[in-house]
């Protein structure tokens, strides 16, 4: 392991619950809908998280237990089948059906995989009832994705053919100009997984190679490589040298010639660093630090050091899953501050003493740490933006760059007058 | 169990934190999973707050159920005294706490602390954000002053005659995540500054716990938004003698009302010029202007929260001479004044939860302007309706950077602004309807307003979705129907009537049982209501 020195820390957090997942899920995949059985609470979450307003018809909702479910569980999973039924007669064309459980249905004790078992006997194949926690008791923001996506390798054809297997959600360009790249190093069989269509499940066995493309897919990659595939280990795809990496990993394991690759990315990478330029002379030398959320923070940190030049002051994550890791630890310089949990109220602290330059943090806290002239960005944008493979570099960069840009515009007689 | 899309309110909590945010010196340590910590954004991001909500939440994960949790909840209540040094502390729990009964409110009472604990149960399963909201202003007033001596009969709200000094009144109501309360308290205060009254304190929008131990001092108490204050103001009527006004100063003839109701209270002669109606406000000279004669009859419907749609019916209908046809609100405590508002205009009103019961609602009446929340906008959007926000649930539209109040002689200014700029203009509808003929004035025309100008609301009934379908299949069965020479009749007819004589040609069919509308019905339609 590297010398980055791994510290534990408890408190009050401050964290988007596996609820939040949703927001993204619903876009991949527009023939599934996820039904929360939860509280107004969690109905509130999504509707605040998503801005729920700006969907005409969201595919995704929740089933707000009331007084009386709470009262009679078996009246519970009777109401719950009325709510499935009203909707899926209202929308008949969904096709998965998620039932999402929630910090009160589990307190409580809603078995939400029997409730599924007997809706999907009901509706006999015509719709795939699955159901999976995104509660915030048991999952943080992105771990809802491990949630959903574990459900579903059940149901996952088996199949003997030698096959690449990207894990995770992407926005569908990126995920194109990946496969792209694959096939030009003669990786034919590539598929991605969640599929855009919830019904067209990518086949799995032991020929298949899994290169994951999210750091969070701790519980998917374990239930995967049960159904016997192989989980490559590598870097995330962020920025040149981590994307460089991971499809390093592919190629060898599928035995692809090294001069192929390194004719087939040189030239990408070439175009990459010219287009990293500006952005590095930005970001060099600004000191960062991360607070815990998407679970992207350590493959996010390690680029904007090792690429961008940024000095790593802090890098927090909400949990960490050290195998997964490991080739991103490997990469992190000596006594790098890694802080797996949160104490909310110290760890701001810790960034009022060390002053950086830029801190990544979630969208409750951004604006009092603006108010105090601090630099933020919102960890969810990274979970919404284009932003792996090596073409995506550059971009990746701006969105650092961009808030320390706009604070040089803002504040410019404050920065010559010290 | 309800199955929710999107919610006009948030849960009881979220109500307990607008109030602690909204005042200084108290600190809320709320029992919650850490998900529920997303409240913080409603604060910081939708009201642009500098400040973190004054709230610890206590974070539990399922690995806590098993072992204490109540010392978990001890340990928070510890840290948070320790480093916020509250004057007053809020307790509480959200919905997941209230199942796991820790009881955090007795836990917190029982470590010895100086200061006022109050703690909050607000049945998360059963009520809402205003709810909760009111609750824990009321808790938190009746805590403070609860060792204040009662005063009920001897309380005299002329004393400040004798004592020789100004009156002086409570202004209550006002919090964060509330519609303009920034604005509209600053205009209050401004009108009452200008007929000699006083503001004894202002709460719970920047009020500290000693200032709500003064509360008593007043004279009478101003219950600005009763969603959130009237069942402090009850409470303080009842124990200590405070009478408290029930007119809502929205629009000139409420802002008149509201001044003869506190000028009385106070036993005080309202100044003369006060009663020429309106002369402060520019909105009656507006509304009067030739270039309103437009808004004749204009077909309005309102939704929103129980205070800002009753305030807008009044003015709809009394001010600006618009025909109110659909009234509704999603506060349930305010439904009873609601319907008797909705019964006086000879409509019924539509209490609900559920937007798309409202934007069914909408459809059916067919209206020329929508007045309702960020979600009617959506709704009157896809319908082709122009559409102005009256009320929360808050968007960060609704924090605007300029002073906007809604109360008042300014709010009547900005009201009629914000009502009539979605609308075309007078003179602009008056040029339209004589040039029609020209070609520039086809389906095509667009406002720069953003609204669907040329799109016809049939067009959108067509896009398949499982709300018009539903509202498709309610239809009763004889309902007529449109041949295509009465549709090609109907597209001709101006757009921004074309709604209203659908609906006309409709239900005029329907009453002579007519089972097919053409060209010639049209025209009998019209005759008919014209006659
Ligand atoms: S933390 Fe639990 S109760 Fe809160 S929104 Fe998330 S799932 Fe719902
Ligand atoms: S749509 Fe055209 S006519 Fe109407 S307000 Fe805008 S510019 Fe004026």
């Amino acid at each position: 392991m590297s010398g980055a020195s791994l510290l534990k820390e408890t408190g009050p957090r401050e964290v988007f619950c596996g609820l939040t997942s949703i927001v993204w899920l619903h876009r991949r995949m527009p023939d599934a809908f996820f039904l929360v059985v939860g509280s107004r609470t969690c109905a509130h979450l999504i509707q605040s998280a998503a801005g729920v307003m700006i969907f005409a018809e969201p595919r995704f909702g929740t089933a707000i237990l009331e007084e009386r479910d709470l009262a009679g569980l078996a009246d519970a999973h009777e109401e719950l089948d009325r709510v499935v039924k009203n909707l899926l007669t209202r929308r008949p064309e969904i096709r998965t059906l998620f039932l999402v459980g929630s910090c009160p249905s589990e307190v409580i004790k809603i078995d939400l995989a029997r409730a599924a078992e007997r809706l999907n006997s009901q509706f006999n194949g015509k719709v795939t009832i699955l159901n999976y926690s995104g509660s915030g008791i048991e999952t943080t923001f992105t771990q809802g994705e491990d949630g959903a996506l574990k459900a579903f390798v059940p149901l996952m054809p088996s199949s003997d053919k030698k096959q690449l297997l990207l894990v995770g959600t992407l926005a569908n360009a990126v995920e194109d100009r990946l496969i792209t790249i694959f096939k030009r190093l003669g990786i034919e069989n590539v598929d991605s997984f969640p599929p855009r269509q919830s019904t067209e499940l990518p086949s799995i066995g032991p020929e298949t190679k899994v290169l994951l493309t999210q750091p969070y897919l701790t519980d998917t990659a374990r239930v995967l490589k049960d159904r016997g595939a192989e989980i490559l280990p590598a870097p995330f795809p962020l920025g040149v040298e981590g994307s460089r990496l991971w499809i390093e990993a592919a190629a060898k394991s599928f035995n692809v010639d090294q001069s192929l690759v390194t004719s087939t990315l040189e030239p990408l990478i070439l175009r990459a660093r010219k287009a990293l330029k500006p952005y590095i002379e930005k970001l060099t030398g600004k000191k960062l630090f991360l607070l815990p959320e998407s679970q992207l923070e350590i493959p996010l940190a390690r680029f904007l050091h090792m690429e961008c030049g940024m000095e790593l002051l802090e890098i927090g994550t909400p949990y960490l899953n050290r195998d997964m890791m490991k080739p991103e630890l490997d990469l992190l310089p000596d006594k790098t501050r890694i802080v797996e949990g949160q104490h909310v109220e110290k760890q701001l602290d810790r960034v009022r003493k060390n002053q950086p330059d830029l801190v990544v943090c979630g969208m409750g806290l951004a604006n009092p740490l603006e108010a105090e002239g601090f630099s933020t960005k919102w960890s969810i944008e990274m979970v919404f933006s284009p932003i792996h493979g090596i073409d995506q570099a550059s971009d990746l960069a701006e969105l650092f760059s961009r808030p320390l840009h706009r604070h040089d515009l803002l504040n410019t007689k404050q920065l010559t007058s010290t | 169990m309800e199955l929710t899309l999107w919610t006009y309110e948030g849960p009881p909590h979220i109500g307990a934190m607008r109030i602690a945010s909204s005042m200084k010196g108290v600190h809320y340590v709320l029992h919650a999973p850490q998900g529920d910590t997303y409240a913080d954004l409603l604060f910081t991001m939708i009201e642009r707050r500098g400040q973190r909500p004054p709230v610890t939440y206590t974070t539990f994960q399922a690995r806590d159920l098993g072992g204490d949790t109540a010392e978990l909840v001890k340990g928070h209540i510890r840290e948070a005294v320790d480093r916020f040094k509250p004057e007053a502390l809020l307790v509480g729990e959200s919905c997941t706490a209230e199942l796991i009964q820790d009881q955090p409110g007795s836990l917190a009472k029982g470590m010895g602390y100086e200061i006022p604990i109050i703690s909050l149960e607000l049945p998360a399963y059963s009520k809402k954000e205003n709810w909760g909201a009111a609750e824990t202003f009321y808790q938190l007033v009746r805590g403070l002053l609860k060792d204040s001596p009662k005063s009920e009969s001897e309380h005299n709200p002329s004393k400040w005659k004798t004592e020789g000094r100004r009156p002086r009144v409570n202004l209550l109501g006002p919090s964060l995540l509330g519609f303009r309360c920034r604005d509209d308290v600053l205009e209050v205060q401004k009108i009452l500054a200008h007929h000699g009254i006083d503001i004894n304190v202002v709460a719970p929008l920047g009020a500290a716990p000693a200032d709500i131990i003064r509360i008593n001092e007043a004279d009478a108490n101003i219950c600005l938004y009763p969603e959130i204050a009237e069942s402090t103001c009850i409470w303080l009527e009842r124990n200590f003698g405070h009478p408290y006004t029930k007119t809502i100063p929205i629009g000139v003839g409420a802002t008149n009302d509201f001044l003869n109701e506190i000028h009385q209270l106070l036993g005080m002669e309202l100044p003369k010029q006060e009663e020429e109606d309106g002369s402060q406000s520019r909105l009656t000279w507006y509304s009067k202007s030739v270039d309103s004669n437009y808004l004749t009859g204009k077909r309005v419907f309102i939704f929103g929260d129980g205070t800002h749609v009753l305030a807008a019916s009044r003015i709809a209908h009394k001010e600006l001479g618009f025909e109110v046809v659909g009234l509704g609100t999603y506060s349930r405590e305010m439904a009873r004044k609601v319907r008797d508002a909705a019964k006086e205009l000879g409509l019924e009103a539509l209490i609900t939860n559920d937007y798309l019961a409202v934007e069914e609602a909408i459809k059916e009446s067919a209206p020329e302007l929508v007045l309702g929340t960020q979600m009617e906008r959506h709704s009157a959007k896809r319908l082709g309706i122009p559409c102005a926000v009256i009320s929360t649930p808050m968007h960060v539209q609704d924090v605007p950077a300029r002073y906007s109040p809604q109360m008042g002689w300014e709010g009547a200014n900005v009201i009629f602004d914000d009502w009539v700029h979605p609308l075309m203009m007078g003179l602009e509808e008056h040029l339209i309807g004589m040039f029609r003929h020209d070609f520039e004035f086809t389906d095509g025309h667009q406002s720069h307003l953003g609204h669907l100008g040329g799109h016809s609301t049939e067009k959108e009934t067509k896009a398949p979705s499982f709300y018009q379908e539903k509202v498709q299949s309610s239809r009763p069965e004889h309902f007529p129907h449109w041949t295509p020479e009465g549709e090609s009749e109907l597209a001709k007819i101006p757009f921004f009537v074309r709604g209203k004589v659908r609906k006309n040609t409709e239900k005029y069919a329907n009453q002579i049982g007519c089972k097919e509308i053409d060209g010639e019905t049209l025209l009998d339609a019209k005759a008919h209501f014209n006659a």
